[in-house]
């Protein structure tokens, strides 16, 4: 065999570096994490606060699902609590975790290595970001101390600026989170255009950047509206200037269009990262080439451009016009297509691959299923008529917890696993790996179809007392959420048992062609030895399994340029 | 052609819509039910399609396709055919054009009332539904005949609630500061879940009213009925009823708890300190001045903030009233 070897020379500098220097002992002490400016310090750092915002938002949600054993009060918690419960289980989701998720901490450890640079474009930019969040993330949990906010997260006037819970305090929180959003959305953009390598034009760019192109777009141009509605929210409770509030003089409606302007297209900021993990991952496990790369690429654009104009199918049966309503189902059902564009090339891609059923595949094919039904149920909310019934109810619940959980967590569990190698030089159990991959689905199916039959009997949701006949329904959508937590514990342990105990990882664990596997596992502190060759990012077929190295190497000779 | 209506029909019993309601939908209440339900079904077969091909095709590549001994490399393929990429975007664009145009088409029937409907007012308030019927009563639920066409103005008093009635699969925001119109016709007599699906705070989930549909001829009388229940009950029942309805239950509680205004519970001819060091005693006339005079004599504690029901409440209703408080010792 005559590819690269682990710690040789080259464009493919690799083998595991743990016992060299690498990005983690390059420099040691807590003020060298706090004050860093290197990227995938401060990824590994946002990785840390967002999973533990994840286990916060789980717990609310553990809790919240206890309550629902029974239809009736319950000695766990009351109304109030309840209703303060599901607010701050859907803000800290929304706004801690799956927004800033998969782009701040798998994008940031991954963004400058696929385009062989040593860092982004504004390396104090990022850090300032990451305190951002940080400071936003204090100020929106305080509230929990001072009043905790029971408007649910989505602050509808005018009970938000009536309630006597401190929703300044979390909204302002909120607020300062968005900033930290619109940084690293601008951070990306400029990565990409400016870092690029020579020979890696647009369209040889790795698919997950285009995920990440797409969704910083979205977050430079729709955050700064979600800040003003806020600020004006604030201006209102605090100042009593009517804007929303029809008492005095305002327009309740209007805040929900202010809201949904940002927090539809927000949607696409969760899922199109996910999608350039899956575009990754399809293409890496199955062995082969992505199928179709521009339709995919054109595709993360189309949903970009598409995300802004279809914020009113949220607003079915608010009171806005029949024309409006008409304007907004059609563009709704108009963005559905991308995806399933994008749905059918990854199948495309798998078609006479050597599929190879790893963890991070087993992500994927999740996915695919859960997507598949999250995408697919959109349609019944897309048409006008039945959304008028299902508005509201469980149905909606169920729906987009399939969309954000089954297709953002899961390529966010996808990608953790894939680049964890990378991240921290180990690898983990594959068949823990396996198990926790198989409770999850378990778990989520279980606790999220059966809402689905639960909400289009017309169970509406934010209720803390229910019909007595959906209480089968919610018996065993809580016993899926145990299931849910047990994996979750499962994949922590073995992650964190990893990180002592893990086999040293290789530089290509998986055989991925992009270049952020031709450095070492972990890598370097200024990413690569010396500069790598950009080739196809897809030519997954050029690196082979090596016995002896414990991980994939080239074919081609070293030296010889990477063809495509 | 009866086989294939026959076998239309098995489609929605498979899909779990039935007019008496099925695995996924509610029984059918309303005319505008089935035609929703119809579009449900069909949404449902395609998204089942849909979803089982691309189950299928990935267990089928995963089986074919493993990684294994002798499998270790991907076959050769195209990366990308424009043909087959063009027909599967050109086709689901087809498709959901389709869903989009029937959808619009039901909701513009469901949402545009007949000439002659029977009107009935609306009001939602945290957490309660209250029903106005053209001659003035007031009801804590909404009574319709069968098989007419009914109209319902609704508002909000406060924050936005959400009329709901799944068995009609009717649902409207209810705004405060404006005016929404929704109507239905229901097809069989019965009772029929409301609930309120707009978040609205600590009784959000407790805001259930029932819609009773009478048979021919029993709505007229039951309104009747009910219009006069002031000559037919006994004055203090009268007066609870009118407690739970005139809008007396936001401020004042009757257990001693307490709220925007004074609770009722002990309160009659008990010695009631007024702002300015007077202290009055809360008989009849002193709760009669109350009512209509709000402001004249406000306890100690409490702000001037009660509307006058000059107007509002008639005598013999005033009267009904202080009997009612009279039984809150």
């Amino acid at each position: 065999m005559t590819g690269i070897e682990s710690g040789a020379a080259g464009f493919g500098q690799g083998g595991n570096a743990l016992g060299r220097d690498n990005y983690l002992n390059h420099e040691r002490g807590i003020k060298s994490w706090l004050l860093t400016r290197d990227h995938k310090r401060i990824g590994v750092m946002y990785l840390v606060v967002i999973l533990s915002s994840f286990f916060l938002g789980g717990i609310f949600a553990e809790l919240i699902r206890t309550k629902l054993l029974t239809p009736g009060n319950s000695a766990l918690m009351k109304a109030d609590t309840y209703n303060q419960m599901f607010t701050l289980h859907g803000a800290i989701m929304i706004f801690l975790f799956v927004i800033p998720g998969i782009p701040a901490s798998l994008g940031n450890f991954v963004l400058p290595l696929m385009l062989g640079a040593k860092d982004v474009a504004f390396p104090r930019l990022n850090l300032a970001s990451f305190y951002l969040w940080v400071g936003g993330a204090l100020l929106a949990l305080g509230s929990m101390v001072t009043g905790a906010v029971d408007t649910g997260w989505t602050f509808y006037t005018p009970y938000s600026t009536t309630t006597n819970t401190n929703v300044i305090m979390m909204v302002a929180g909120i607020f300062v989170l968005g900033f930290s959003s619109i940084f690293t959305g601008l951070n990306f953009v400029v990565t990409i255009h400016k870092l690029r390598p020579a020979g890696m034009t647009w369209f040889r760019m790795p698919l997950f950047l285009w995920g990440i192109y797409g969704t910083a777009i979205i977050q430079i141009m729709a955050t700064p509206v979600l800040g003003i509605t806020l600020l004006l929210l604030i201006a209102e409770r605090a100042l009593g200037i009517g804007i929303f509030d029809p008492a005095l003089g305002g327009d309740p409606v209007l805040f929900q269009h202010f809201f949904w302007f940002y927090s539809h297209p927000a949607v696409y900021i969760m899922i199109l990262p996910a999608m350039g993990v899956i575009s990754e991952l399809v293409s890496v496990f199955s062995r082969k080439h992505i199928f179709g790369y521009s339709f995919i690429a054109m595709s993360s654009i189309a949903i970009a451009v598409l995300s802004f104009l279809v914020w009113g199918h949220h607003m079915f049966v608010a009171g806005q016009s029949t024309l409006s309503s008409m304007i907004f189902s059609f563009l709704t059902f108009m963005v559905a297509i991308p995806s399933a564009v994008k749905v059918f090339n990854w199948l495309a891609t798998m078609y006479k691959g050597s599929i190879w059923l790893a963890t991070p595949m087993l992500y994927v094919l999740s996915f695919l299923f859960l997507f598949g039904i999250g995408g697919l149920t959109g349609l019944f909310l897309g048409a006008l008529a039945v959304d008028v019934h299902l508005h509201d109810t469980y149905f909606v619940v169920a729906h987009f917890h399939y969309v954000m959980f089954g297709g953002t967590v899961i390529a966010f569990l996808g990608g953790l696993h894939y680049w964890w190698p990378k991240m921290f030089g180990r690898m983990y159990s594959e068949f823990w790996g396996r198990i926790g991959a198989l409770l999850v689905f378990v778990g989520f199916n279980t606790t999220f179809f059966t809402q689905f039959v639960m909400g289009s009997h017309g169970a509406p949701r934010r209720s803390y007392h229910y019909q007595p006949q959906f209480e089968a329904y919610h018996r065993l959508s809580t016993i899926g959420a145990y299931i849910l937590g047990v994996g979750f514990v499962v994949i922590a342990v073995y992650l964190i048992h990893s990180l002592l105990r893990g086999r040293p990882a290789p530089a290509n664990p998986w055989g991925g062609a992009t270049l952020e596997w031709q450095t070492s596992s972990p890598p370097p502190h200024d990413n690569f030895e010396s500069t790598p060759a950009v080739g196809d990012p897809y030519d997954v077929e050029a690196w082979t399994w090596d016995g002896a190295v414990g991980g994939f190497v080239r074919r081609a000779p070293a030296g010889q340029p990477a063809g495509s | 052609m009866n086989l294939g209506r026959d076998f239309v029909d098995r489609l929605f019993t498979w899909a779990g819509v039935q007019a008496a309601g099925g695995f996924w939908m509610p029984e059918q209440g309303s005319t505008g039910a089935a035609a929703v339900d119809h579009l449900f079904s069909f949404i449902l077969w395609v998204s089942a399609f849909f979803f089982l091909l691309i189950v299928t095709l990935m267990i089928v590549f995963v089986v074919r396709y493993r990684r294994r001994p002798g499998r270790m490399e991907a076959e050769r393929g195209p990366a990308h055919n424009t043909p087959l990429e063009i027909t599967w975007t050109v086709i689901p664009i087809a498709i959901v054009i389709g869903i989009f145009i029937w959808g619009f088409k039901v909701y513009l029937d469901v949402n545009t009332p007949p000439a002659n409907s029977y009107e009935v007012l609306v009001t939602g308030q945290k957490w309660k539904w209250l029903f106005t019927y053209p001659n003035g009563h007031v009801d804590e639920n909404l009574h319709v005949p069968v098989d007419t066409p009914i109209r319902l103005v609704m508002t909000s008093e406060d924050v936005i609630h959400g009329f709901y009635v799944p068995a009609f699969r009717l649902k409207r925001d209810v705004v405060p500061g404006r005016y929404v119109k929704v109507w239905f016709r229901a097809v069989n007599p019965g009772e029929y879940q409301i609930y309120c699906t707009q978040y609205c705070g600590t009784g959000h989930s407790d805001m259930w009213a029932k819609v009773i549909v009478h048979e021919p001829g029993g709505f007229e009388r039951w309104l009747d009925e009910a219009g006069n229940f002031m000559k037919t009950m006994p004055p203090a029942q009268a007066g609870e009823l009118l407690y739970r309805t005139r809008g007396c239950a936001q401020c004042h509680s009757v257990n001693g708890s307490g709220g925007t205004g004074p609770t009722w519970k002990g309160l009659f001819a008990s010695h009631v300190p007024i702002e300015g060091g007077r202290v009055m005693v809360a008989d009849e006339d002193y709760l009669r001045t109350c009512i209509l005079d709000p402001t004249k004599n406000v306890p100690v504690g409490f702000q001037p903030v009660m509307p006058t029901f000059k107007g509002r409440l008639k005598d013999d209703e005033i009267t009904a009233i202080i009997e009612y408080i009279k039984t809150l010792k």
